[in-house]
């Protein structure tokens, strides 16, 4: 195994020595989700960045739970593992902790990760853990074939709610920055040039980074997030958010309200100036989980992009610290000096 | 006042008080002086689950049992010689367990009126005749220990704490215990407090001069240190042997230790243990839940640590599906389970064998695992490395199956030579193994019928695995009935060729027509009473199981050669029903739920009656 050097970024993942493509990255194996499902798109992005990060491609590791996402790592010629309903954060944070060297990505859904595997998601933004958790949005169940997500809207029809769901859905984004995530952002599946980009600061960021992806379901959900991919609104009402950026959209803008928190108004009312300036390195992630509840209820205003990227020390290297840190106290391990560590004597 | 000293070939001493009262500890030190004066002992604790229960109640009593003698012994003793009662309830919920004539130490100072009242004595037991059968020596070790302290700087009530450490003294004093080991222990606990350290050796000291003037111990006693093989020895606890046998397991098989674990009595000391020992490259991770605790274990045999989890049964209910794909990924992993009684949350500090069929059956599909259960404390050094070994060497989830009663237990160890430790290292597979150059990631070994462990990082073995039924030999998503038909065979044949060593029969003259058989943490009990049948002229064989899964390859053989099979368990019968079922062999059961071990005295009634029987 590399020896661990402190870094950042991609620095401690050995780099290849090869130019690569983006066939480099498809394996042989047939793609079987439903002709026209967003994770197509994805998965065209993904294979089409990972030649940009320059890695050695055997260092790169994709490892899933179960839903239609969750079939992603087999479609990628990199190390996979398509594990359990809800565990993905689990298994990668064993791999991801113990192998410094390796670029380990999560495939999740929005049942996969906050449902079925909550508990997993929030610990592992909270140790912040060397991992980019690709979370698949589509508000719906969609390899079950149908019942409502812990994402879908109050009232959602379906087999199994069929008078309308009744529980409030989770704000991923929200509760993501609730559970101590240092990295967390949110793209969408149509629009390639945005979700790259996400990638790119995602993967150059040490630790958890949380990526939401809105990503249509054809089949049980179509037309989720139609309103950010129609020509006519989509620029009105998607807010984008980039650190050092006025938050706004073509015709809204944020700002500052009255009772100190934050309001979407008309952009012409306001002056350049007044339109709150994005800054993802914000310590305190308030702010951030302000910008977060601007989505509520739906689309008026979907604030899109990284609301927080901040540097805190990744799981990996503080686990090695100890280790290395023992080892300097104490000196490496001998099993004869542990045998005879208490108290012994000797017969004969 | 010259005083009588009397041999003894050995003694077995219960402390009983409250769980604030430090019984565990003051059982600790009187076992780590006995280890040191070289008798064979054998230890065990016995507390609530209630870190404290309301103070003087039955339910609140803590007890350590210390059986030690100048031969080998094999279990903490049946009844004790000697029962420590630091206060009425004390008493009462070990009275039932005293043999007529033994002594009582009692701590009179608190036989207050409420303390009696408390557990439903109406007059004092060291006052009236209840304790008639009984040798009764009252001692006020609260009111002695604060006088003895007076000289120094504590409160009334800091100076009652150190009452077990005058109990302690006086114990040392009548068995004559060496005092030096306990001396600097205390020193070294309260180094940062040394008033305390202080205060708690005046206690312990003024314990042995109260033992050496007093009038009411006019005998002291001697057992003389055991001839046990020669060689360095220390005494050890299940859990702890346990943990030094998976840092052996990974020095012996060059793979760094990744332990995800969440926090479950009585398991948890090995997460403890093992924390403390980071120097050798072990990672320990205490997870969110038990499912996290496996799944970050599994992750990391992925990426090609010895992948370990350690928890009790209701651990292993939680953690079966990430086990189920240790199976079908077919990755090394070594699932710990510290049995403890059941069903849900049962008596977590009590003993049970209980979790054999959820290990061997607890999870969907066909989804068979190796399985092996120590028998004595310290022989969960031997079996850690023996699960690992089986482990790494077959890419399989392997269940260790302790329990309770060997995980707080103690006894001396004979330290191995590390270099006779076995060599358990594998290599990683790192070419590809298909003749047209491709990396199959299910082509096997044909011996061993493992698949290759390519781990990431490795250049050319890319490949994806995962929970849903791969082809034979690629690994891809499979779902042809043939296939799937081939692979379930395929991996129960892997389990059922795992090397173990035939199963051994200790039948001295051979002319033994029953057999008793065991498995797991009842070794000592059966062995005793084995001893005690043979003793009175019986004849008797005995074997025991240290591998469930597969059996050894001359276990029905040996079943069928006797007259008649006894199987003792700590449960109703699980092991039974798997001989049965697989040899047709009319196993006769004995069985008890209790929360405790088997006694010597029980087993041998019953070995007796199976003889003497139709």
């Amino acid at each position: 195994m590399t020896e661990l050097v402190n870094g950042k970024g991609l620095s401690l993942i050995p780099k290849s020595d090869v130019k690569q493509g983006m066939k480099d990255f498809k394996s042989d194996q047939e793609v079987r989700w439903c002709p026209g499902c967003g994770d197509y798109a994805i998965l065209a992005a993904v294979q089409s960045f990972l030649p940009e990060l320059g890695l050695k491609r055997e260092n790169i590791v994709f490892v899933s739970g179960i839903g239609c996402s969750s079939r992603f790592p087999y479609y990628l010629n990199t190390y996979g593992f398509h594990s359990i309903h809800g565990r993905a954060p689990a298994i990668a944070t064993g791999l991801a902790a113990s192998r410094p060297d390796l670029s380990v990505w999560v495939i999740t859904g929005d049942g996969d990760a906050l449902s079925i595997g909550g508990n997993h998601l929030i610990h592992a933004l909270r140790r912040n853990v060397n991992l980019n958790i690709l979370l698949f949005n589509n508000r719906i169940y969609g390899l079950t074939k149908g019942q409502y997500s812990p994402t879908s809207e109050i009232g959602k029809i379906t087999k199994s709610t069929p008078m309308g769901s009744l529980d409030k859905p989770f704000n991923p984004i929200s509760l993501a920055l609730g559970a101590e995530a240092s990295f967390v952002a949110r793209t969408i599946d149509s629009d390639r040039k945005h979700l790259q980009s996400v990638l790119r600061e995602a993967t150059a960021h040490r630790g958890t980074s949380l990526v939401e992806i809105y990503q249509n379901c054809n089949i049980f959900n179509d037309n989720a997030f139609e309103q950010l991919k129609d020509p006519e609104i989509r620029d009105d009402i998607t807010l984008r958010v980039e650190h050092g950026q006025p938050i706004q959209s073509a015709s809204k803008a944020v700002v500052r309200s009255a009772d100190g928190g934050i309001e979407v108004v008309d952009r012409a009312s306001v002056a350049e100036a007044d339109i709150l300036v994005h800054d993802a390195h914000r310590a305190d992630p308030s702010l951030a989980f302000a910008l977060s509840r601007l989505d509520e209820p739906a689309f008026e205003h979907v604030p899109i992009g990284i609301f927080r990227q901040i540097d805190r020390p990744a799981y990996d290297v503080l686990m090695a610290e100890q280790m290395e840190e023992a080892k300097a106290q104490q000196g490496p391990g001998e099993l004869s000096d542990l045998l005879l560590g208490g108290d012994t004597w000797r017969i004969g | 006042m010259t005083k009588q000293v009397q041999q003894l070939d050995r003694v077995i001493i219960r402390f009983a008080g409250d769980s604030g009262d430090g019984m565990q500890l003051t059982g600790d030190r009187f076992t780590a002086g006995t280890a040191e004066f070289g008798n064979d002992l054998s230890t065990l604790p016995n507390f609530p689950a209630e870190i404290r229960a309301p103070a003087g109640t039955l339910p609140g009593v803590s007890s350590f049992q210390l059986h030690f003698a100048d031969h080998d012994i094999l279990t903490p003793g049946d009844a004790p010689n000697v029962l420590v009662a630091m206060n009425p309830a004390a008493l009462k919920a070990n009275l039932g367990d005293l043999p007529r004539g033994a002594d009582i130490i009692a701590n009179t100072d608190e036989f207050t009126k409420r303390n009696l009242q408390k557990v439903g004595y109406d007059g004092n037991p060291l006052e009236d005749d209840t304790l008639g059968e009984w040798r009764v020596h009252a001692v006020p070790l609260t009111s002695l220990t604060v006088r003895a302290l007076e000289g120094f700087d504590l409160s009334k009530k800091d100076a009652e704490r150190s009452k077990n450490m005058f109990a302690l003294g006086l114990l040392s004093w009548l068995y004559h215990r060496p005092t030096e080991a306990t001396i600097s222990f205390l020193e070294q606990k309260f180094a940062k407090k040394p008033d305390i350290a202080k205060a708690n050796i005046a206690a312990f000291q003024a314990g042995w001069n109260y033992g050496e003037t007093t009038e009411s111990f006019s005998v002291s006693y001697e057992v003389k240190p055991a001839k046990l093989p020669p060689g360095v020895y220390r005494n050890i606890s299940g859990n702890q042997a346990l943990a030094y046998g998976l840092i052996a397991a990974s020095v012996q098989s060059k793979l760094p230790l990744f332990l995800g674990s969440y926090p479950i009595t009585p398991a948890s000391d090995i997460l403890h243990e093992l924390s403390k020992h980071k120097r050798f490259g072990i990672r320990t991770f205490q997870a969110e839940d038990e499912i996290a605790g496996v799944g970050a274990a599994l992750g990391a045999a992925f990426g090609g640590a010895l992948g370990v989890t350690t928890t009790s049964g209701p651990g292993v209910a939680l953690k079966a599906e990430t086990v189920g794909l240790a199976v079908t990924t077919e990755l090394p992993l070594i699932v710990v389970d510290v049995q403890r009684a059941g069903p849900s949350t049962g008596m977590p500090t009590k003993t049970e064998q209980t979790d054999l069929l959820m290990a061997m059956f607890g999870r969907n599909g066909e989804s068979p695992l190796p399985i092996v259960a120590p028998m004595s404390p310290s022989d969960c050094f031997d079996a850690a490395i023996e699960a690992a070994r089986i482990a790494v060497k077959y890419r399989t989830p392997v269940m260790l199956l302790s329990d309770g009663y060997l995980a707080n237990g103690s006894e001396p160890w004979k330290l191995p030579e590390i270099s006779e430790l076995p060599d358990i290292s594998v290599a990683y597979t790192t070419e590809p193994n298909a003749e047209d150059g491709t990396f199959l990631p299910f082509k096997r070994d044909t011996e061993t019928l493992a698949r290759p462990w390519a781990i990431p990082g490795t250049a050319g073995l890319e490949h994806r695995i995962g929970g849903i039924e791969k082809a034979d030999g690629t690994g891809n998503i499979s779902y042809d009935p043939n296939n799937h038909d081939r692979m379930v065979r395929v991996r129960q044949a892997k389990i059922d060729g795992v090397d173990v060593p035939d199963l051994q029969v200790d039948d001295p003259d051979g002319e033994a027509k029953v057999l008793v058989l065991g498995w797991g943490s009842t070794y000592g009990p059966i062995a005793a009473a084995v001893r005690r049948i043979r003793k009175s002229g019986g004849k008797v064989a005995q074997a025991h199981l240290r591998h469930l899964n597969p059996l050894p390859a001359n276990t029905g053989e040996i079943l069928k050669s006797y007259d008649k099979v006894l199987l003792p368990e700590i449960n109703l019968g699980q092991l039974a029903l798997l001989l049965r079922a697989r040899f047709l062999v009319d196993i006769i059961s004995y069985n008890r739920v209790r929360g405790l071990p088997f006694k010597a005295e029980e087993l041998a009634g019953v070995i007796q009656d199976v003889i003497d029987g139709d």
